[in-house]
């Protein structure tokens, strides 16, 4: 065992890598619950956008066109959810987990022939000055965009839930369907949208595994990120920053946890390999007291009968 | 103008039928599906739904329906209770997995012994394993209100490592030159769940038949079944009715894992022989759809799972023939759950045309 191969510099250089999945799947499925919806098939999206940016980077050799397939491809199963949700109104629960199951077998379909194959290289940005500060610079300054934007997404629905008028609307939506419908609002129409932006940000967190981080394709290759990322908007209590704490702490765990793998620690593999959903569930216990910040139309089906 | 008129009750007719018609569409878009990938779509819809039943080699594949069907349905028996409360378990493949392998170490503590008890209590050891799985959701639920569906499902994750680490560790073939998996335990007279191979019969499918009849007779029969029903419908009166939630999570969750586990016990010590890296294929999934598909109805849930073990085998039948991808399978599962889900709302809702009016 060595534990001084543990390099500090790339340790939190990876971590931020490793929770930029996350991070993107969480804080679309937080808008997403802000507006009252429970859409349990961030899994299934975030597999579907894996494969559709995987593919359409590999066509085209651009990342970037790939990624933004991968947006589209997740809203595009979410747009499945919302048909059955808010169309239908069936019940958000098992409409979650049909979406899971079918982007399983969807996304296995899509990539049969993209297996074994290496992608496109996602370009890192080269920050001048800051890039060149030394540790810091390495560690903090030398991302692609995409992890950037992650975190700019973060203060960008904080911002807007906090202090515009369409967080507002949305976040009494996600209170009382019923007093919101009272006033005049498009609580289907307001929903739908708040879904497609999860489902394009489960996308882009998919594309984020695929292109990026591992980056090839496999099978289930996103194993539960999506649950996790579920549980991360719990933790977070609904609050977008926290979010994004949480997601460098499970993005920690993952690291840590591949990085004692690499030293040869005296832990079999497997069970280091079980720490991340363990410890998911040890800070849902944990946190599972308060469920005061929960919006009170969570998972409840709206239907207007006048 | 279209409106939707919530009705006072379910109505009858159309939860029988919407299950039908959900698998209709399912064929029909399904043979969307086979022919954008190119093949051609009639044959593979017959290939699937007819060949295994009534085709040439149907002697061979009508066994497999038994082996495949009597997982299906074992552990849909036991979602449909919880999903008939509000209670989601959906970490059923983790409770199949944990059975398989504390089933599968009874037996294999007992090797070479000769004995009439080692099964039974294979079968004991299957069904705690099971129970113990779900009994952490159900604790973490009771105790800090933890959802269950989260920490149900992180498990499957953690039975899977359990499942690699046993395999290539604890329970690993000593015989086995090297490589990972355990004795198989088919060649253990004592430890096979094989009643008849020939006509597919293992215990599983007594027990999965038992499941059915218990599941009935206590929906139906039993004050623990009005509660269970009574919860799902209006968890307010409920409460007032004097149910213990507590006591209902703890059972609900209890016996579906149970049950699960129990069809890993039968599987690890028939059809799959060994515990391997791979032992598991999913059951724990599919039997959400075929919970669903059965209308969480005791019966209901046997034809499903029969419906859903014919997709399994003609899949395979289609896989092999025609060249139909595997995923093409799966993709066909989840379409039907769509359907079933989204022609639900005939079943609660009336669909009226009226003329708009003005505000």
């Amino acid at each position: 065992m060595d534990l001084s191969a543990i390099n500090p510099v790339l340790l939190i250089a990876s971590l931020m890598v490793a929770a930029t999945p996350i991070l993107l799947a969480g804080i679309g499925e937080l808008v997403a619950e802000k507006s009252g919806v429970l859409n349990l098939g961030v899994e299934g999206m975030m597999i579907v956008g894996a494969i559709s940016g995987f593919a359409v980077a590999v066509e085209t050799g651009s990342p970037f066109l790939g990624f933004v397939a991968a947006a589209i491809g997740g809203a595009a199963l979410s747009l499945l959810f919302v048909l059955l949700t808010q169309v239908a109104l069936a019940n958000q629960v098992a409409s979650g987990l049909a979406l899971t199951l079918f982007g399983l077998g969807l996304s296995a379909l899509m990539g049969q022939n993209y297996v074994g194959i290496k992608p496109p290289p996602t370009g890192r940005l080269d920050i001048p000055l800051l890039g060149d500060i030394p540790v810091i610079g390495p560690m903090l300054f030398n991302h692609d965009i995409v992890l950037y934007l992650g975190i700019a997404l973060v203060a960008v629905v904080w911002a807007t839930l906090k202090f515009t008028r369409a967080g507002l609307i949305l976040r009494a939506v996600g209170e009382s369907h019923d007093a919101a419908h009272a006033l005049g609002y498009k609580v289907v129409r307001i929903r739908i949208l708040a879904i497609l932006f999860g489902g394009a940000c489960a996308g882009l967190g998919g594309a984020y595994i695929s292109l990026v981080r591992v980056p090839q394709w496999t099978e289930g290759m996103t194993a539960g990120v999506g649950w996790i990322a579920l549980a991360l908007v719990v933790f977070a209590s609904w609050k977008p920053w926290r979010v994004l704490l949480g997601a460098y702490l499970f993005g920690g765990i993952t690291v840590l946890q591949l990085n004692l793998q690499a030293a040869g620690v005296a832990i079999p593999v497997e069970y280091l390999a079980m720490s991340p959903y363990l410890i998911t569930i040890l800070v849902l216990v944990i946190l599972s007291k308060d469920k005061s910040n929960a919006p009170a139309s969570l998972g409840r089906t709206f239907h207007a009968s006048h | 103008m279209i409106v939707l008129e919530k009705r006072p009750q379910p109505s009858r007719n159309w939860s029988i039928a919407t299950p039908l018609i959900a698998v209709l569409a399912t064929m029909f878009f399904g043979g969307v599906l086979f022919a954008v990938l190119g093949k051609n779509p009639v044959e593979a819809i017959r290939t699937i739904f007819w060949d295994p039943l009534f085709g040439e080699f149907a002697f061979y594949y009508r066994p497999q329906l038994l082996v495949k069907g009597a997982p299906l349905v074992l552990i849909a028996i036991g979602l449909s209770l919880g999903f008939r409360a509000g209670i989601w378990n959906i970490g059923a493949e983790g409770q199949y997995i944990m059975g398989a392998i504390v089933g599968a170490g009874v037996g294999l503590a007992f090797y070479p012994m000769d004995s009439i008890i080692v099964f039974p209590l294979m079968i004991l050891g299957g069904a705690v394993g099971g129970w113990a799985w779900a009994m952490i959701p159900a604790l973490l639920k009771v105790r800090f209100g933890t959802n269950e569906i989260l920490v149900s499902l992180m498990l499957v994750y953690v039975a899977e490592q359990m499942l690699a680490s046993m395999s290539l560790g604890l329970l690993k073939n000593p015989q086995g030159f090297g490589f990972p998996g355990s004795r198989n335990l088919n060649e253990y007279a004592s430890a096979t769940s094989w009643i008849n191979q020939d006509v597919g019969m293992h215990w599983g499918v007594v027990f999965a038949f038992i499941a059915v009849i218990f599941a009935y007779v206590l929906l139906n029969r039993h004050m623990l079944g009005f509660h269970i029903r009574l919860t799902g419908e209006a968890p307010r009166a409920a409460r007032f009715a004097g149910v213990k939630p507590a006591r209902l999570i703890l059972f609900c969750l209890g016996t579906s894992g149970a049950l699960a586990g129990l069809a890993g016990l039968f599987e690890v010590a028939g059809p799959a022989g060994q515990i391997t890296i791979d032992f598991n294929v999913g059951y724990g999934f599919t039997a959400i759809i075929v919970a669903f598909l059965g209308r969480l109805h005791p019966l209901g849930i046997l034809l499903a799972g029969g419906l859903m073990a014919l997709t399994y085998i003609g899949g395979e039948i289609a896989q092999s023939q025609l060249g139909l991808p595997a995923a093409a399978i799966q993709v066909f599962q989840g379409m039907l759950l769509f359907f079933l889900l989204a022609l639900d709302i005939l079943t609660n809702y009336r669909i009226r045309l009226r003329k708009s009016e003005v505000a």
